[in-house]
């Protein structure tokens, strides 16, 4: 599965934490773009489109086969090798583009089997409550408090050479717990709406609640929730492979950076080594958390960045606004308040 | 007091479940990588820690799963997590002893540092919503995304090599013996300043975003505007009133996150080989020293129970509700 960017607009629109009524059925096509007029998530749409892009074809790309070694050895960016090449001559802007393909596979599985395994938890937890519920918060605040990376570390090292495969499960299976903690609280406020009581009333199934009363108003949390995995799994599988864990054969940018620094990149200035992959990540991951700031954004308007707050009224004075606060302007070098003179801007 | 008795039982299951983990982890892997190990070294390992290996790892197959369970709290609460296989013949609690104090002095305080320092400029941040700081917030999400040991990788380039003042790795200087006195403390704080200053830079943003939105969030409380209304200054408005109340989640935020927090800053350890645990866990990676592992994850584990009860302290005492009932 991947995350293309119409799925998540469609899975967006007109609901939300704060689900609102839904507006008259004209309306709702026109709302169906408002999540990627939001600058922040279109921005970060693109540049993952982008990333799932190379991650496709990268690999066809690449210009030269990232493991062939040549006679052009450590040799700076240049126009034969646009990143420069490793110690044994490997071209490493094609190591890169082949290692796209490990880091989104990961990234997206990791993502896809930490946020099913939450909604199953988390829901269930919050909508079923009793002891089922003290059980399985219990047990995600577990696998919340203790330290995720040193366990997949352990996990995955003593698996010999392990697969993407096998480091996005292992990761998945070790990083639900925040979502489901989420997730289980918002059920618990969703539970008691009149609108679920209402299907309740009417006979409604438990499945069919989960599944079309509570869930439809969750998507936003769940959408935050796994793209907030995805940075993990990310960062959680570059480290095995910066660290030398999980199987060195196969090219991802972790990889990379665990040759750059074993052959001492940095002693003999090759900054080109570990520079570019470096950057890769952290693109990823701002694309990938300016996405969940969009979400946030768009359930929570308070949050966005207010546009222009200062006002200068018509006597010469600046008043900032500010939410909830109707700005009052009063002489300022009056020392004792005196019955004043109010001015509304 | 209720509630932190509460939450005292909690992470004591939470302990037990994380010994159980670990009891279990190495006896559900088909294959067995100790035994080899201790095969490699026979004649070097006494039956002693040849018996202690056996129940860390299960390879008594002829004892039940129970009692082999026994055996290894036995084990654990006499303080005997087995043998080091990189630092041989080195028992893994003398090791972690060791690299313990580097890394509570190094992640601990520049995590508190952090944690400190990001809460403070996130109420600025939040407070003037709408002014030039918003515009910072793109930049803070960007190094925040980067991952800690690159950042390290960076730091040793840019700053670091013949004539410079920050050295590039290790704790102190050779030759040096850990101590309290004038020549290795000096030496310390020089080679953490570089570490610290990695893991400040790219933890400290993510506390400044949520501190900023539980402001934005609560400066629109009644109780707000009513202060205002009062006339009370604007300092007072945004730290003792704004401030205040925005500040509980984000304490309970930092409690749940430190498991992670503390992960991610163990590999700067790696990169600066600093001799803390998490340099010791690469080590132990790098030899496939699986009694090493274990131990270390079990220390981390508790650290991180422990430096969460401690949070839950902290919002005791900023939160009169908690302490009423």
């Amino acid at each position: 599965m991947t995350i293309s960017p119409s799925s998540i607009e469609q899975v967006i629109p007109g609901q939300g934490a704060m689900a609102q009524p839904s507006a008259a059925p004209g309306r709702a096509k026109r709302r169906r773009f408002r999540f990627v007029a939001n600058a922040k998530a279109a921005t970060g749409l693109v540049i993952l489109a982008v990333y799932c892009l190379f991650a496709i074809i990268g690999p066809w790309v690449a210009p030269y086969d990232p493991d062939a070694r040549s006679a052009d050895v450590l040799q700076a960016p240049s126009t034969r090798h646009w990143f420069g090449t490793t110690h044994l001559g490997q071209d490493i802007f094609s190591q890169i583009l082949v290692g796209a393909r490990s880091v989104m596979l990961v990234g997206l599985l990791a993502g896809v089997l930490a946020t099913i395994l939450s909604i199953l938890i988390g829901v269930t937890a919050g909508y079923i409550g009793g002891v089922p519920d003290e059980g399985l918060s219990a047990l995600s605040n577990v696998f919340l408090v203790i330290p995720a990376l040193p366990l997949i570390i352990i996990v995955t090292s003593i698996v010999e050479q392990a697969s993407d495969t096998l480091v996005a499960l292992i990761i998945g299976f070790t990083s639900w717990a925040w979502g489901a903690r989420v997730l289980r609280a918002q059920t618990l406020s969703l539970r008691r709406r009149d609108y679920v009581e209402a299907a309740r009333a009417t006979g409604e199934r438990t499945w069919r609640i989960i599944l079309f009363e509570i869930l439809p108003n969750l998507t936003a949390i769940i959408a935050s929730g796994f793209v907030g995995t995805v940075i993990f799994a990310v960062m959680s599988e570059i480290t095995l492979a910066f660290i030398g864990i999980s199987s060195i054969s196969s090219w991802n940018w972790g990889t990379i950076l665990f040759w750059a620094q074993g052959q001492q990149a940095l002693a003999q200035g090759a900054w080109w080594w570990f520079v570019p992959a470096g950057l890769a990540i952290a693109v990823l991951g701002t694309a990938l958390a300016l996405i969940n700031f969009g979400i946030d954004e768009f359930v929570s308007p308070r949050l966005r960045s207010a546009g222009k707050t200062r006002i200068r009224t018509a006597d010469g004075h600046t008043v900032r606004m500010r939410v909830g606060f109707t700005p009052v302007l009063a002489p300022v070098s009056r020392p004792i308040p005196v019955p004043r003179e109010e001015v509304t801007p | 007091m209720r509630f932190l008795l509460q939450r005292a039982a909690f992470y004591l299951f939470t302990a037990w479940a994380a010994i159980t983990l670990n009891f279990f982890i190495p006896r559900l892997v088909p294959g067995d990588p100790v035994q080899s190990l201790i095969s490699r070294n026979q004649g070097r390992i006494s039956a002693d820690a040849i018996e202690s290996l056996r129940v860390l790892f299960g390879l008594d197959t002829h004892e039940n799963i129970w009692q082999q369970y026994l055996d290894y709290w036995g084990q654990l609460l006499h303080g005997d997590l087995g043998l080091s296989f990189t630092f041989f013949p080195t028992p893994v609690a003398t090791v972690i002893g060791d690299s313990l104090p580097w890394t509570v002095g190094l992640v601990g305080i520049t995590t508190i540092i952090s944690f400190l320092l990001g809460t403070a400029l996130g109420v600025g941040a939040g407070w003037r919503r709408g002014s030039w700081v918003d515009g910072l917030l793109p930049a803070t999400t960007f190094l925040s995304s980067i991952p800690y040991f690159w950042l390290g990788l960076v730091a040793i380039a840019v700053f670091t090599g013949p004539g410079s003042f920050f050295p590039s790795s290790g704790g102190y200087e050779a030759g040096l013996v850990p101590a309290f006195d004038g020549y290795f403390i000096p030496s310390a704080i020089k080679h953490s300043v570089l570490p610290a200053a990695t893991i400040l830079v790219s933890s400290m943003s993510g506390w400044i975003l949520s501190m900023r939105n539980m402001m934005v969030t609560v400066s629109s409380e009644d109780y707000i505007t009513v202060a205002h209304a009062k006339g009370l200054s604007e300092r007072r408005v945004a730290l003792s009133y704004a401030a205040r109340n925005a500040l509980l989640p984000n304490v309970s935020g930092f409690a749940l996150s430190l498991g992670f927090i503390v992960g991610g800053t163990l590999l700067v350890e790696i990169v600066f080989s600093y001799p803390g645990l998490g340099y010791q866990l690469f080590q132990a990676v790098g030899y496939k020293d699986y009694p090493l592992m274990q131990g270390i994850f079990l220390i981390i584990t508790i650290s991180v129970l422990v430096a969460n009860l401690l949070a839950d302290v902290a919002y005791l005492l900023l939160d009169p509700r908690t302490r009423k009932s």
